[in-house]
C-alpha cells in the first residue's frame, strides 16, 4: 500500500442555510476543494460521499458534470464521513486510482433525531416508551462514567465552554459567540446531566477532501497533508452502545478503543505523538469519555486537564480546535469530514485566529456513529 | 375505560408478581430483549428476577418525536420521565423507566424493582422502582 495525501479541502459553512438544499452544500464544498487543489471534476477519477437525510451523494454528478466515473454512495450513521475517507484512502493506497474524493453533507430538521426501530433491528415499544433517543444514550454512558471516575458537572460545562470559545474564532462554525460556564451550567436540563448547551444540534453542512497518489501529488505541485492512517472498526462482543435496550453483565470493549489503537499501530506513533485532535463531542461527555478511550489520558484525569486548560488551542493537547459538533451543529453526513478538514487547516497553518501554536505535526480525528462504530484518522505533515 | 393492554404482549409474564422476559442464548448468555424471527433459534424464553441493582439513569427532559406515544397532546402537556439501566445480577443489564423516585434520590447501585405502571390509556408498560425495604 502506498502513501496517500489529501490534497484539497474545502467547506460549505455549517449551521443553517435556507438558500441551499444539502446536497447544495456538499456541491460547494467539492468545488471549493477542487479549486484548493487547482483541479477540475473532470480530473477526479473516483469518489465516496453520504449524507442521512439530503439524498443520494452520487446525485451530486447532474451538477459537477457527467464524467461517468465510479461514484460509491457511504452511509454510516454518524460515522458516514470517516468511512467516505477510509474507503477513498483505500482506493487510492491500492494503486487502483490517483485521484479520489470523499464528500459529505446533510441538512436535518430542527430538534433532536427520531430513530425508527425496525430499521435498528428493535422492538416497536423501545420507541413507544421513549427510550430510543441518542441523547438518552450519551447521558446515560457519562452518568455512569462520572460516578465511577469522579468527573463533576463543571468539567461538563468547561468542555461546552471552551467549544463555544474556539467556534467564535471559526469561519465554518455555527455557533460564533462565546458563552460563560454559569450560563452553560445553569441552561435547561435536556437528560440529566446535561443541560441545553452540553448537546450539539442537528444542522447542515457540507465538505469535501481530495486524495491523491504520491506521485500525482508531486506531478500537479499539491500542498498535501500524508494520511498516516484511516481505522474503521464496529463494536466488540459485550460492549455499551446507543439503541441498546439491554446490554452484558460481562463488559466489553470499546470500538473507538478498537480504531484508535488499530490507527495508532498502522502509524507506528503513540498518543503522545499528537499535536492536534479532534474527537466526536455530540456532548460534552462524548469528549470527556473519548479522550480517554482514545488513549489520551487515563479515565478520570480530564478533571485536572479540563481544570488546567490543557485541552484549549495553546493547550498540550488542543481538542476540537473548531468547536466540533458543539459549535458547529452534526450534519451527519458531513460531520466525520469537517474533523478531518480541521486537521488538514491546522497541518497547513491556515487556521487563523484558532490556529494551535508552533505549527503543528500531527493531528488526530475520531468520529462516532450508531449503532455502534467509529472511524479514526492520523494525518502527518 | 377498560383494562389496559401490555404495550408488548412477550415483554412480561402473566403472573400475580409478572417477570420482566429475556433470553437466553445456547451459550448460556442472557440477553434482552428476547430475540424475535431467525435469531430467536435456539434461545430459551427466559424470565429475569424482579430484583436488581441501579446501573445508571438520566431523566427525559423534552417530548421525544415519533414513535413515543407517551400520554398527552404534545409538548404542552409533556411530563418529564426517569429511565435508567438497573443491572440484574449474573444475568443482564436492562434499559427501564424508573418510577417512584427523584432525580436527587438515585444512586449507583441502589437496590431497584420490578414493576407494571400505566404508560397512556391505552397501555401499561414496565419500570423499576427503588425497593421498598421490609
Amino acid at each position: 500500500m502506498s502513501d496517500v495525501y489529501i490534497i484539497g479541502a474545502g467547506i460549505h459553512p455549517f449551521g443553517r442555510t435556507p438558500e441551499r438544499s444539502g446536497r447544495e452544500q456538499g456541491v460547494f464544498a467539492v468545488r471549493q476543494a477542487l479549486g484548493d487543489a487547482g483541479l477540475d471534476w473532470s480530473d477526479i477519477e473516483c469518489a465516496y460521499g453520504g449524507s442521512a437525510s439530503s439524498g443520494s451523494a452520487d446525485v451530486m454528478v447532474n451538477e459537477l458534470g457527467l464524467t461517468g466515473l465510479p461514484f460509491i454512495n457511504v452511509a454510516n450513521g454518524c460515522a458516514t464521513g470517516g468511512s467516505a475517507l477510509a474507503s477513498a484512502q483505500y482506493a487510492v493506497a491500492s494503486g487502483a486510482y490517483d485521484l479520489a474524493i470523499a464528500t459529505g453533507f446533510d441538512k436535518h430538521d430542527r430538534g433532536a433525531f427520531n430513530a425508527d426501530p425496525k430499521a435498528y433491528g428493535l422492538p416497536e415499544w423501545y420507541g413507544q416508551t421513549g427510550m430510543m433517543l441518542t441523547t438518552q444514550f450519551f447521558a446515560l454512558k457519562i452518568q455512569r462514567y462520572m460516578q465511577l471516575h469522579g468527573i463533576t458537572r463543571t468539567t461538563l460545562g468547561r468542555v461546552a465552554e471552551k467549544a463555544f470559545r474556539n467556534g467564535a474564532k471559526t469561519d465554518h462554525a455555527w455557533r460564533r459567540s462565546e458563552i460563560d460556564l454559569d450560563t452553560i451550567m445553569n441552561a435547561p436540563m435536556i437528560n440529566d446531566p446535561l443541560t441545553k448547551y452540553m448537546f450539539c444540534s442537528p444542522a447542515e453542512g457540507g465538505v469535501a477532501l481530495i486524495l491523491a497518489s504520491e506521485k500525482k501529488m508531486r506531478e500537479l505541485g499539491a500542498d498535501g497533508v500524508r494520511i498516516a492512517s484511516v481505522a474503521v472498526r464496529t463494536r466488540p462482543p459485550n460492549s455499551f452502545e446507543v439503541f441498546q435496550p439491554g446490554i452484558s453483565v460481562e463488559g466489553g470493549g470499546k470500538p473507538t478503543e478498537l480504531a484508535s489503537r488499530a490507527a495508532f499501530e498502522i502509524a507506528g506513533i503513540g498518543p503522545e505523538d499528537i499535536d492536534v485532535a479532534q474527537l466526536q463531542d455530540t456532548e460534552s461527555g462524548a469528549e470527556i469519555m473519548h479522550m480517554a478511550e482514545n488513549g489520551f489520558c487515563a479515565d478520570g484525569e480530564q478533571e485536572v486537564w479540563l481544570a488546567e486548560g490543557r485541552t484549549e488551542l495553546n493547550g498540550s493537547l488542543p481538542v476540537n480546535t473548531d468547536g466540533g459538533c458543539l459549535a458547529c451543529g452534526e450534519p451527519i453526513g458531513a460531520s466525520g469530514l469537517r474533523q478531518v478538514y480541521e486537521n488538514v487547516q491546522q497541518l497547513r497553518g491556515r487556521g487563523g485566529a484558532r490556529q494551535v501554536p508552533d505549527g503543528p505535526k500531527t493531528a488526530y480525528s475520531h468520529v462516532y456513529g450508531a449503532p455502534g462504530l467509529s472511524g479514526v484518522a492520523i494525518l502527518q505533515r | 375505560m377498560g383494562a389496559l393492554e401490555p404495550i408488548d404482549p412477550e415483554l412480561w409474564t402473566d403472573e400475580e408478581s409478572p417477570r420482566l422476559v429475556a433470553g437466553k442464548l445456547p451459550s448460556g448468555k442472557v440477553v434482552f430483549p428476547m430475540p424475535t424471527g431467525d435469531a430467536a433459534t435456539g434461545v430459551e424464553r427466559h424470565p429475569l428476577p424482579r430484583r436488581g441493582r441501579l446501573w445508571s439513569w438520566t431523566s427525559q427532559d423534552f417530548r421525544p418525536k415519533s414513535p413515543y406515544e407517551g400520554p398527552g397532546e404534545g409538548p404542552q402537556d409533556f411530563e418529564p420521565y426517569l429511565l435508567g439501566y438497573v443491572e440484574i445480577p449474573g444475568e443482564v443489564i436492562v434499559e427501564t423507566r424508573i418510577v417512584g423516585a427523584t432525580l436527587d434520590q438515585l444512586n449507583l447501585g441502589m437496590p431497584m424493582e420490578f414493576c407494571i405502571v400505566p404508560f397512556n390509556d391505552r397501555h401499561s408498560t414496565f419500570a423499576f422502582r427503588p425497593e421498598i425495604s421490609s
